[in-house]
């Protein structure tokens, strides 16, 4: 094959797996060798919701452009379960490849197919590993076959195990002497036919890897958060588990030796979230992190936040819903549940982050937040973000000092009382912002106290059943969130010279929408794009809609939530914003994107 | 018994200077004569004779009438009224931001022994240092007399008919999760309650109160377990309880010997117990649940103190939680450095 034939650091490799057999070591292995070669890469973890035994599949794409969202074809596969092997051929691009072990029988293979045959069992034999351990580590034949097959440095792959294992030689000689071997059998026993290659660049210069629920955590972390509770349900527990992996680092009094923090793992959601509400009412950063599920048990509770006014961050890590669903799947199917959460009138507070990065920024971000306004704030992220490895910038240091919002000790209530004729109340609107002042539990001062319920109360915070008092106090409250709006992360969005079609997208489905402008760009068709990062809808969001005379609300749920809530919004551009929906468990792709696009043109 | 109380300044004066008056809340909305009146009433007792600060105690509730009387008791302190059966975890939350402050959550037995008894059951797994008090009638009042979980079998209710289960019993429930305080009372006995409350507020852990408080209203019947009068013609108390504390001198000269028996509470004050008909420990557990299954499968209202472990480790212990109040820790302390991003997203692949 001659050199210009090559096809280098732009291709995706399937790594097809039962779960429960380590494979994803092996796999993480050879996205963080690429990774450190300066190649941009992505990696898609599609796993089932079960511990052992069923099929599993790692995508891991190269983009030397740096495209980070999913593609719909493989051009390399690795196939180590035989069970699904026929269904990924046909996944498998023209003229791609197949590793396979060599004691697979693969028939009626189409012909443009290069395979390779691996001898997974002989080479786990040779290199005398455990007999416990062989099922595990014979996925380091293929990583060491493929760095021979692409040209990835060993020196990296030792790196990777050497993060993986944090450290601890003996794991890491044991994996890392099978990918040895493996790679100086491929050099001696394969003779390379395929076009795909790998090649040192500086595509991941100023850029971490982590994924999004360790990087909300840490957000978290430098949010000031002072209390956690959570129950496990995926795709969430790693975002609890991150803290309580983090937080001793951090947050134990170097005076005291104490903790300045509690992660409670509750009975239920039911109970977390209402020890998340009990904690910010007393003052504390306060957090719980679920997905679908369990936002639906917390629904009640978060009613009460919002009338008691009590600040509390809660992260959906979406998954793909109604009921079960799809537990190991992703989605963005929450966000008019969130909108509505709860029974009664109400408005919420919704952070939609669009990057890992921004995954850090809204976990301290939120704390700021709910604490300004005094109200519950949902960050909605999903599986994608969540659960998988992803390249991104390195996390930005906060720009802001930590606001608190309206506080008062005992100082501050004894100034407020002396200006106010010697009355505050809990509830009373006395900066005309909507948003009043509260005193917090421990509180010395003998008029600090006050009674919290989620009955109708006064502006002083006793019980009340009057119509008038009632409205008031409620219309007040909305309009807290009038003042929310430049507390707000804007909306971001991205101009070409004289597009006229206007995207708009949110979370998890920028990647797509991003590779997907350059697509259409490509053949002529320019775009706009706005990322809304926050609900309720800023300025940024009415001028954009203003703009276009046709736009596309590209989301991954079945009934086009944000084109929903964009319509309540807006009605008046109802007509021209087309719901553009799509949800099969699977993040979005650039060409989907694309082809919606180009659909709309036809028919508009 | 006699005990030796520093004289007060003034005699309506207790030693952090406050009267009884500054303990007392709204005036209740409850019906005449319901017993939680009468628990109320001995709250604002115990604590004025406790000389706690009302700025340092914070009340939680849920639904139900017995939710609704935190309003009665305390006016000055912090309380929060959450969701039904959903006091327990709100509460937790709570604690955790000023470990200094004293907790009451005073629930129902619609509450607690139903749609809480899972929030229940694992605030007292937890042993979070706070009271909790359950008005135990054996009815919902607020929704106008229904069977409550608590309600024995048998029981009539003019709409329901007859209840055909049996019931729920509170203190054997904290008992088998694991409580380090299980007591039981009548709301007719305010002496009782007031002082197992005033132990209850020693107490370094969770101390529940299953506390027999008649329904006038709905539930008042005059053979029926919830009722004033079968609670004044079968109260069956375990012993004499009094409470005395710390660095308050115990004379026993009124007590001939081995007449009583004397359990030290984590901060050093001690709940003296004179023996009536039988010899009780409350610190063995397995006869505490003896007594319980006599007590249920006989119908007897079995009073006193059931149970105490004073030295078990609260959650607070358990979180490494500092004695200052998490809720004053300054922002230096709570957002680390901008050196250890830099760090952290080098360590970071």
């Amino acid at each position: 094959m001659s050199e210009k034939n090559f096809i280098e650091n732009d291709f995706c490799i399937t790594f097809s797996t039962v779960n429960g057999s380590g494979s994803a070591t092996a796999n993480t292995t050879i996205m963080r060798a690429l990774f450190k070669m300066g190649i941009p890469v992505s990696g898609k973890n599609i796993f089932p919701s079960n511990i052992q035994g069923l099929p599993t599949w790692f995508s891991l794409r190269l983009s030397k452009d740096g495209y980070l969202a999913r593609v719909e074809k493989d051009d390399i596969v690795v196939s180590m379960n035989p069970a699904t092997l026929s269904k990924e051929i046909e996944y498998i691009t023209n003229g791609g490849v197949l590793l396979v072990p060599d004691d697979y029988a693969v028939h009626d293979i189409r012909p443009d197919i290069i395979v390779y045959p691996m001898p997974i069992k002989k080479l786990i034999k040779d290199a005398e590993v455990a007999p416990g351990l062989r099922d595990y580590i014979s996925n380091m034949v293929y990583v060491g076959i493929l760095s021979q097959l692409l040209g990835i440095d060993l020196d990296l792959v030792y790196k990777a195990l050497d993060f993986h294992f944090k450290g601890k030689l003996k794991a890491i000689d044991q994996n890392f002497n099978v990918v040895k071997s493996a790679f100086e059998w491929a050099q001696h026993n394969i003779e390379k036919r395929d076009p795909y290659t790998v090649k040192k660049m500086n595509g991941t210069d100023g850029c971490i890897m982590s994924d999004g629920n360790a990087a909300a955590a840490l957000g978290s972390i430098y949010g000031g958060v002072q209390f956690s509770a959570w129950y496990p349900i995926t795709p969430a527990t790693s975002l609890a588990e991150s803290l309580i992996e983090y937080l001793p680092e951090f947050r134990i009094d170097p005076d005291t030796g104490k903790d300045t923090y509690a992660v409670v793992q509750s009975e239920d959601e039911l109970a977390a979230i209402g020890m998340a509400i009990g904690a910010g009412w007393g003052g504390l950063r306060s957090m719980t992190s679920t997905s679908g599920p369990g936002l639906s048990l917390m629904s009640e509770y978060i009613g009460l936040a919002y009338y008691a006014e009590v600040p509390v961050v809660i992260w959906d890590v979406q998954r793909v819903g109604p009921s079960t669903g799809m537990p190991t799947r992703t989605a963005q199917g929450d966000l008019t549940m969130v909108n509505f959460i709860s029974h009664g009138d109400k408005n919420m507070i919704i952070l939609i982050p669009g990057s890992i990065n921004e995954c850090f920024e809204f976990g301290w971000r939120a704390f700021d937040i709910a604490e300004r306004l005094q109200t519950p704030v949902i960050v909605l992220s999903d599986l994608d973000f969540g659960m998988n490895q992803w390249m991104t910038k390195k996390f930005i240091y906060p720009d802001q000092p930590m606001d608190r919002g309206k506080v008062l000790w005992e100082v501050d209530l004894e100034k407020m009382l002396k200006k106010h004729s010697g009355e505050w109340g809990r509830y009373r609107d006395i900066d005309g912002d909507g948003i009043p002042y509260r005193t917090l539990p421990g509180n010395m001062h003998p008029k600090s106290g006050y009674f919290t319920r989620g009955t109708s109360h006064t502006e002083d915070a006793g019980y009340t059943e009057d119509p008038v008092i009632w409205e008031t106090l409620f219309a007040r409250i909305a309009k807290k969130f009038e003042t929310a709006k430049k507390y707000l992360p804007n909306a971001i969005a991205d101009y070409k010279q004289n597009a006229e079609i206007g995207i708009i997208s949110s979370g998890s489905a920028d990647p797509a929408v991003v590779e997907a402008r350059d697509l259409l760009a490509k053949q002529g068709v320019k775009t706009n794009y706005l990322r809304i990062r926050s609900i309720p809808f800023n300025d940024e969001v009415g001028d954009f809609i203003f703009k276009h005379k046709r736009l596309v609300v590209i989301e991954l749920n079945r009934d086009g939530q944000l084109h929903q809530l964009l319509t309540l919004s807006f009605p008046d551009a109802a007509a021209k914003m087309k719901k553009s929906a799509h949800m099969d468990g699977l993040p979005l792709t650039a060409r989907w994107v694309e082809k919606q696009i180009l659909e709309n043109e036809e028919n508009s | 018994m006699t005990t030796q109380v520093a004289p007060s300044a003034s005699l309506n004066l207790n030693k952090v200077g406050l009267s009884r008056n500054d303990y007392k809340g709204a005036p209740s909305t409850l019906c005449q004569g319901c017993g939680h009146n009468g628990i109320a009433a001995q709250i604002v007792a115990a604590c004025f004779e406790m000389n706690l600060v009302p700025e340092k105690v914070v009340k939680f509730s849920g639904i139900g009438c017995s939710s609704k009387s935190p309003t009665y008791f305390l006016g000055r302190s912090f309380s929060f009224n959450g969701l039904h059966g959903r006091m327990p975890s709100l509460a937790l939350g709570g604690m955790f931001a000023d470990r200094t402050l004293k907790g009451f959550g005073v629930s129902g037995d619609g509450d607690t022994a139903s749609i809480g008894i899972g929030q229940f059951k694992h605030l007292v797994r937890r042993n979070l240092p706070m009271v909790y008090i359950v008005e135990n009638n054996g009815v919902y009042g607020l929704t106008k007399g229904q069977f409550s979980a608590t309600a024995e079998r048998g029981l009539m209710l003019k709409k329901q008919g007859t209840n055909p289960y049996l019931p729920v019993d509170i203190a054997m429930e904290a008992l088998i999760s694991n409580a380090t305080y299980v007591a039981r009372s009548f709301a007719g006995d305010p002496k009782q309650v007031k002082e197992l409350l005033k132990a209850a507020i020693a107490h370094n852990g969770i101390a529940v109160l299953d506390i027999i408080s008649p329904c006038v209203t709905f539930h008042n019947h005059e053979n029926s377990f919830h009722s004033y009068s079968f609670g004044k013609q079968h109260e069956e108390p375990l012993h004499e309880i009094s409470f005395v504390p710390a660095r308050d001198e115990i004379t026993v000269d009124d007590f001939e010997e081995g007449t009583t028996r004397e359990v030290e509470l984590h901060d050093g004050s001690h709940v003296i117990l004179k023996k009536l008909e039988k010899e009780y420990d409350p610190r063995d557990r397995w006869q505490a649940l003896r007594m319980l299954e006599e007590a249920q499968v006989n119908n007897w209202l079995i009073t006193g103190l059931i149970y105490v472990s004073p030295e078990t480790p609260s959650m607070f212990d358990i979180y490494n939680i500092p004695e200052t109040p998490l809720n004053r820790t300054p922002d230096s302390k709570l957002r680390p450095s901008r050196e250890s991003l830099d760090a952290l997203n080098d360590k970071m692949f």
